[in-house]
């Protein structure tokens, strides 16, 4: 199996796509002559032509509205929000026409598209380049959100998500891109959205993550090992459905939990997680429920330092594993 | 009485055609010259038997369309079943034209859910609420059918009020870009609910914002069925033969309330509003024009104004014997399938315990 990087397994995932199916195009801004800013779509113009890698105006909702028409026609579109700070203009789409097509039509009208978009901090991007945004899809009826931490669930997840008959919004974590890198299958294969994946067995602490702090996780349990702490890391993958039955096992196998996200504390997916936890296996809990998040302030500092305090890291983690094994 | 420029016409107030109007209606077969008085006729009898209905409680909160009748006769008779439709909420006309059955319409207003099923082959969207939103879906359509190689063109009818909203902007932005095969089909009824449209625009027309996107802006007595149906048709056929978008503005008038919890003499002047009704009236001038070339006569009228309200009781008896949904349908048409949670709260619905504690 080849070994590539987090983008590349996202432009695999596309140009498979697009090659299995016609119905399948990408628009957004920069996404064709440019190949993408960060190069995600870079060469699928000169495979696929204008046509089916459009570069827009620079118009957020229109991308996000085009792409709905073009579903309800029939077409497979994959729109790319450039960052995922930008979404807020597509709002009103998402949430009021994508989000509900299907419901209010009865049924005979939906949405079978995908938007991705890079998420995250942690690469210099400042306040407009590196925010969190799923915590403000998760309580939308009628969206899937994936957000992926590897390679191969990238693949995977995309290929699922671009299957989908309902509207899937694809958070990809740019700090993942080219620092992530994992072995893919070349073949053709598709991941369950709404299923969470066990990315290391333990037993003393459970972490519940997903995207650039799974990595943190992944880590931190294996310097914790020649501690003595032994833990367990379960990766959401999903944000919506989130994936009850994993999270209440994980919980229960160590019977202390550490949710763990980029994305600010207040009203992050951690809460929903902790609540789920709460609700179906508070008699297996030996410590209470700890989350470990990025701070309530409204933006990501372009000042390294404070972007260093603003972001996680192994070392943030490994402190809040120890407190917990040690409760 | 105040002036409009009303802009296209060739029907004048008074029935008369202009020479221009002449020239068009010679063109205009003698069947579909019935069917737009035809139409008129059952969209008015529609709307008004819907106020009464709602007055009644036997229909919820309606939209109210009379006077608007002709901008969207003469419109939608100029598409065929190929075309996409994305509509607003007062485009009833619209959508009987398109084939949605009159009960299915009156469902939509009981809050039943059948009410926005097209019948099969009607490419007629759910009308949208939130204002604006449905114009990138048209445009999305229309990029589909340049994709798809097909000659379908997409229509958003929307009201003067959503010429403000960014999605106006950005739908007919993109579509002035790719010359796609859409129509953006604005009645200007000079009023949002209660705000005329010299609060929505500094310009004084809508048309003239097509400028802005390089594509054909119309200005057209929305109140005048055959320039309506003539720009339309115009329009359809440009855009079908790759000549890209169109932005039509109808002039016409909201007689009533916006919708039946409105009251619009909180902020219209009476008089206005009666000016319109005396002098302005789509379905007098055309009445008018049809008994001056002799095509229809006061007995015609009569049958027909009943033929409709025979169907229109039909309609309602239809609309009202219809079985109130089973309480699963709160679950129906999330998703193709529903998530673990979802399941989880359906089933517990389904025990009759009605609430939505998830577990």
């Amino acid at each position: 199996m080849a070994v590539i990087s987090y983008i590349d397994a996202v432009t695999q995932a596309l140009r498979e796509e697009m090659q299995r199916d016609e119905k399948v195009f990408i628009l957004g801004e920069d996404v064709g002559v440019r190949g993408g800013v960060f190069q995600v779509t870079k060469g699928l113009i000169d495979e696929f032509g204008e046509a089916r890698v459009l570069d827009t105006p620079l118009t957020e909702s229109a991308i996000a509205g085009v792409a709905i028409g073009a579903s309800v026609y029939g077409m497979r579109p994959v729109a790319e929000i450039q960052f995922a700070d930008f979404i807020m203009p597509a709002v009103n789409q998402i949430v009021s026409e994508a989000a509900k097509m299907r419901y209010r039509s009865n049924g005979q009208w939906h949405c079978p598209l995908v938007i991705r978009a890079p998420y995250g901090g942690g690469v210099n991007g400042a306040l407009y380049h590196s925010q969190s945004v799923e915590a403000m899809f998760n309580s939308v009826p009628g969206l899937k959100i994936v957000a992926p931490s590897t390679p191969y669930d990238v693949k995977g997840l995309l290929k699922a998500a671009i299957r989908d008959e309902d509207p899937v919004l694809f958070f990809e974590h740019k700090r993942c891109y080219r620092l992530i890198k994992g072995e893919v299958p070349e073949d053709d294969y598709t991941l369950p959205i709404g299923k969470a994946d066990v990315k290391r067995e333990g037993t003393d602490v459970t972490v519940i993550s997903y995207g650039l702090t799974l990595h943190f996780a992944l880590q931190a349990a294996e310097q914790l090992e020649q501690e003595g702490i032994s833990v367990h890391v379960l990766d959401l993958r999903t944000l919506l459905p989130l994936d009850k039955e994993a999270i209440v096992e994980a919980a229960v196998k160590t019977g202390k939990v550490l949710v763990i996200h980029e994305d600010n504390k207040t009203g992050g997916v951690g809460g929903e997680v902790s609540a789920i936890i709460a609700e179906e296996a508070l008699f297996d809990l030996d410590a209470p429920i700890q989350r470990l998040c990025g701070p309530d302030v409204p933006a990501m500092p372009y000042s390294p330092p404070l972007e260093k305090e603003f972001m996680l890291d192994v070392n943030k983690v490994k402190e809040a594993i120890r407190d917990l094994a040690h409760f | 009485m105040r002036h409009i420029d009303p802009g296209l016409q060739y029907i004048q107030p008074n029935g008369e055609l202009t020479a221009e109007g002449r020239v068009v209606w010679e063109e205009i077969d003698p069947q579909l010259r019935l069917d737009f008085y035809r139409w008129m006729v059952k969209v008015r009898l529609f709307d008004r038997r819907s106020i009464v209905l709602q007055r009644q409680g036997r229909i919820g909160t309606y939209a109210p369309l009379e006077g608007q009748e002709a901008a969207q006769v003469g419109s939608a008779l100029a598409l065929t079943t190929l075309d996409w439709i994305f509509p607003s909420y007062r485009e009833h006309g619209v959508a009987m034209i398109a084939g949605m059955p009159l009960d299915r319409i009156l469902l939509y207003w009981m809050g039943r859910v059948e009410g926005n099923l097209a019948p099969e082959g009607v490419r007629l969207l759910p009308p949208a609420v939130p204002i604006a939103t449905q114009l990138p879906h048209a445009t999305g359509a229309a990029w589909a059918a340049k994709l798809k190689q097909e000659p379908s063109v997409s229509v958003a009818y929307f009201g003067d009020g959503a010429t403000s909203e960014g999605d106006f902007h950005e739908a007919l932005n993109f579509a002035g870009v790719f010359n796609l095969p859409v129509i953006f089909f604005c009645q200007n009824n000079h009023y949002a609910i209660s705000v005329p449209f010299s609060r929505q625009s500094a310009t004084l027309t809508v048309a003239e914002k097509a400028a802005a996107y390089a594509m054909d802006g119309i200005r057209v007595d929305g109140n005048d069925v055959l320039a309506v149906y003539d720009v339309m048709a115009q329009a359809v056929q440009r855009a079908r033969n790759g000549g890209g978008p169109t932005l039509i503005e109808a002039v016409t008038y909201r007689r009533g309330a916006h919708t039946t919890a409105d009251d619009p003499s909180r902020y219209r002047d009476e008089q206005e509003a009666q000016e319109w009704i005396k002098y302005r009236d789509p379905l007098d001038r055309y009445r008018k024009l049809l008994h001056a070339e002799g095509m229809l006569s006061e007995a015609e009228e009569r049958l027909w104004e009943e033929t409709c309200k025979q169907e229109l009781e039909e309609a309602v008896r239809a609309a009202e014997s219809a079985p109130a949904p089973p309480a699963s349908h709160l679950f129906a048409h999330v998703f193709e399938e529903l998530t673990v949670s979802q399941r989880r709260q359906l089933e517990e619905l389904n025990r009759g315990e009605g609430n939505d504690k998830d577990e």
